[in-house]
């Protein structure tokens, strides 16, 4: 996790190249910031594996084909595993020099892609697994995933009188994975880009599976200005909801522990998904929130 | 500009035409982006400092670095305007395309 | 010199097929009756026999996932599974025929749950019929590892690159010990050239794969890999022949006949079951009656035409499976039945369905199938689909 042995990448030396261009997205996408700046940092040796999920149905509308290095769709639930098999299968024919990344959602990645992720980190295959989290299953019309947090309203857990949103806690997907005793995991968010961006290259040039979990705002399903997306996904970290971090070698790392945090209320209510939360739900955030940020800051200094 | 561009795409007119399988060339684009804007960003370049912000920033990865600092590919631009807000000089500003 | 034989089951017969095919990759998830393969797989990549790479995948659904990443990059695979782990996967089938990948997978036919039951039959595979496998049942140990061998040239047929699935009835192949004939590495190298697809990933071409279509384009792929199952029929007979012509073994393609000249009543057979059908047909023929037996190799591409040729001839047909669509007949009949739709003055037919979870198909269960074929021929009335060797009454 120290940074000093591989060549850092900068706006000024990352190549000009694109590698995810002319796609589908909605304007302002978040997503689609943390797919293309991963590729400039991979570069074209690599091979990409997306399931089911926003960006793989923005991508590869054919004949409009946005990737511009090997890209490939899976099933929703197997991105790991096919990624494993283009990793295994290249190397079986003798390839040398590639990579092979995955871009998942939150769903792809929590809910239903867990078993097969888990299994290729039980191998250690040399994949680089990219975890994209807007909270919800956003390419089916917004609905609840297992990274949606408290409170969230989405399509399946509407915010009525009797039940304010999503009545469960996002699942801590950094920790399951660091449980794994993972080659090296992350935490990123695209309004951090140049963090998210030395996140990918450590991870590029680790050996064995890497994960990476970038907040990736969206503003379709988020209800923010499509201008927003960067600063919201910046506030989110600002606020302490969302935090940067590493684990590797059985040790955690937090690389961003501010002194005060930017209000979570001013973070939660400029966005539609959160306006119906009153202050006891916003209350119980917050609890959560400095329970987390106890515990971090006691065991990951 | 380091970027693919728009090709022309004729529709196959014989089965044997379509690749086998759903299979096609990497990059390919049949079409820009371009309608959905409704807001162009216009970059001002004697405000602009270079510090590619923007260039790291966009969704689309339409802006590119060039001779006189960074431009942008309007055959892909969307409008999300997320360059100009993020803009630490406000160099960037959007302006509705119908006033052009 | 005379060719090494050895005395191994169907599953180790699989595994020395897989073997000789040489597959780069090898991603399988142990169930029963399926184990011994992966396992004697597992032997001979820690041995250095097999140079491939063995894939301890956490599931079924990874197996053929995997699988499809690494034909995605033009390398050979190979899977094994069997009754729950093919329904598991069954999502990853119908995406490896629409991707085009040309995977390998051998199926042990197994009943499926519920009731649990790990003893054979044919309901696993055969509610998979439309998943755009191509479909093969062998009879005994020795063609389950012909045809791993043939699969590959088949399926990698740059005219039809479609999987290939070769079924195993479970226990009564699987677990079986036979003679086996082991061709020369060789041999099959001379056989069975190295894949090659256009429908890769690779950096000197890079690729977008998997796509989605919108309307304009989506019916279009699905002719396309229509026709593909259909070219896989003059495939298939031309690698039996060229397989015969240098291992010695024709197995006759899309389907094999016995004694079929001059009969008048004709059993249809799926799997393992044939041999006994067969050893019927010899006592009846004894004892004068004009009888033969086809057996269906392939369930898909479908031997129509050769149904077709043999049905101009004869008077009843007989459908033996160990299957059930439930609320219809057994699968291997209403596609038996399509073809006969399709000619004038087609025989009568009548589907035994029977073997279902394990239960035993006797020699005089067969004697009674043709009975019932020719009181059927002589205008008595039969019940059209028949559970042959049901414990109890059923007021039926
Ligand atoms: C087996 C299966 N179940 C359900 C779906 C439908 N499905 C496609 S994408 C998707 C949601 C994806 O959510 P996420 O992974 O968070 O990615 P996002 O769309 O938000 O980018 C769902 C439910 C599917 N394609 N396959
Ligand atoms: S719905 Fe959200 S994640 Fe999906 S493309 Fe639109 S902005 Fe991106
Ligand atoms: S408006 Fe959006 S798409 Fe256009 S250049 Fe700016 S950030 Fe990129
Ligand atoms: S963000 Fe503004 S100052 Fe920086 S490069 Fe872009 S236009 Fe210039
Ligand atoms: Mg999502």
């Amino acid at each position: 996790m120290n940074n000093t042995d591989i060549k850092r990448i900068t706006p000024k030396n990352i190549t000009d190249k694109e590698f995810f261009y002319g796609h589908k997205a909605c304007a302002g996408c978040g997503g689609s910031i943390a797919v293309r700046l991963a590729l400039k940092v991979l570069g074209e040796r690599t091979f990409a594996v997306l399931p089911a999920g926003c960006m793989s149905a923005v991508g590869f509308i054919f004949p409009q084909m946005a990737f511009v290095n090997n890209a490939i769709i899976s099933t929703f639930p197997g991105s790991a595993s096919m990624a494993s098999g283009v990793s295994v299968g290249a190397r079986a024919l003798g390839l040398k020099d590639y990579k092979t990344v995955v871009f998942a959602g939150d769903g792809g990645t929590a809910d239903i892609g867990l078993q097969a992720l888990s299994g290729a980190i039980d191998r250690n295959e040399d994949i680089i697994y990219v975890c994209y989290d807007n909270e919800a299953y956003m390419n089916t019309g917004i609905q609840k995933s297992g990274l949606t947090p408290f409170g969230t309203k989405t399509t399946t857990t509407p915010a009525g009188k009797n039940i304010h949103g999503a009545q469960s806690f996002k699942k801590n997907m950094f920790e399951i994975m660091a449980a794994h005793e993972i080659a090296y995991a992350a935490t990123a968010s695209i309004g951090y880009p140049q963090d998210y961006i030395d996140k990918i290259n450590r991870a590029k040039h680790t050996k064995g599976t890497s994960f990476i979990h970038v907040y990736a705002s969206c503003p379709t399903g988020w209800g923010i200005p499509t201008e927003t997306t960067v600063q919201i996904a910046k506030e989110a970290v600002d606020s302490g909801l969302f935090y940067l971090a590493e684990y590797q070698n059985r040790k955690f790392k937090l690389n961003k522990n501010p002194k005060s945090f930017f209000s979570a209320k001013d973070y939660l209510l400029k966005q539609a998904r959160f306006k119906h939360l009153t202050d006891d739900d916003i209350n119980i955030i917050e609890q959560q929130r400095d329970e987390k940020w106890e515990y971090m800051r006691e065991h990951w200094k | 500009m380091n970027r693919p561009k728009v090709q022309k795409y004729v529709r196959p007119k014989h089965i044997d035409d379509y690749p086998v399988g759903p299979q096609f060339t990497a990059g390919h684009l049949s079409e820009t982006n371009a309608a959905w804007r409704t807001f162009r960003p216009i970059i001002d370049k004697d405000l602009c400092i270079n510090c590619l912000r923007c260039y790291i920033v966009c969704p689309d990865g339409v802006i590119f670095k060039s001779e006189n600092k960074v431009d942008v590919d309007y055959d892909y631009c969307k409008g999300c305007g997320v360059c100009a807000y993020e803009c630490p000089v406000d160099a960037i500003k959007m302006v509705k395309e119908e006033l052009l | 010199m005379s060719n090494k034989k050895l005395f191994i089951s169907g599953d180790e017969a699989v595994a020395i097929g897989t073997k000789l095919s040489r597959p780069n990759v090898i991603s399988a998830y142990p169930i029963t009756p399926q184990t011994v393969t992966v396992e004697r797989l597992s032997e001979m990549v820690e041995s250095g026999e097999l140079k491939a790479e063995y894939m301890h995948v956490e599931s079924e659904h990874s197996a053929m996932s995997a699988a499809m990443g690494v034909s995605a990059v033009g390398a050979r695979a190979f899977t094994a599974t069997s009754s729950q782990g093919l329904l598991y996967m069954a999502e990853g089938l119908h995406y490896a025929s629409g991707g085009r990948y040309p995977i390998v997978m051998m199926n042990a036919n197994r009943s499926l749950a519920l009731p649990w039951s790990i003893y054979g039959d044919q309901r696993d595979s055969l509610s998979l019929l439309d998943s755009g496998w191509i479909q093969v049942y062998v009879e005994d140990a020795q063609e389950a590892l012909d045809m791993i061998i043939q699969a590959y040239k088949i399926a990698e047929n740059k005219d039809v690159l479609t999987p290939f699935m070769i079924n195993l009835d479970g226990f009564v192949l699987t677990h079986t010990y036979e003679l086996v004939e082991i061709p020369e590495q060789e041999k099959v190298d001379e056989f069975l050239p190295p894949f090659q697809t256009p429908n890769k990933m690779s950096f000197e071409e890079p690729k977008n794969l998997a796509f989605s279509t919108t309307p304009a384009d989506n019916l279009e792929y699905k002719y396309q890999q229509n026709r593909a199952m259909f070219n896989s029929i003059n495939v298939i007979n031309d690698v039996d022949k060229e397989f015969g012509d240098k291992f010695e073994r024709y197995y006759g393609g899309m389907v094999q006949e016995y004694r079929c000249d001059d009969a008048e009543v004709v059993m249809l057979t799926l799997g393992s079951i044939t041999g006994t059908v067969r050893m019927i047909v010899d006592k009846l023929r004894d004892e004068g009656k004009k009888v033969g037996l086809l057996k269906i190799r392939y369930m898909r591409p479908f031997p129509e035409k050769e149904i077709i040729k043999l049905a101009k001839n004869v008077k009843a047909i007989g459908v033996v499976e160990k299957d059930i669509s439930f609320g219809y007949e057994g699968t291997v009949f209403t596609n038996v039945n399509s073809a006969l739709s399709k000619i004038d003055n087609a025989p009568l037919s009548l589907n035994f369905l029977c073997g279902m979870g394990g239960r035993d198909v006797s020699k005089s269960d067969i004697y009674n199938m043709f009975i019932s074929l020719f009181n059927a021929v002589k205008g008595e009335k039969q019940k059209r689909v028949q559970f042959i060797n049901m414990g109890v009454e059923t007021d039926e």
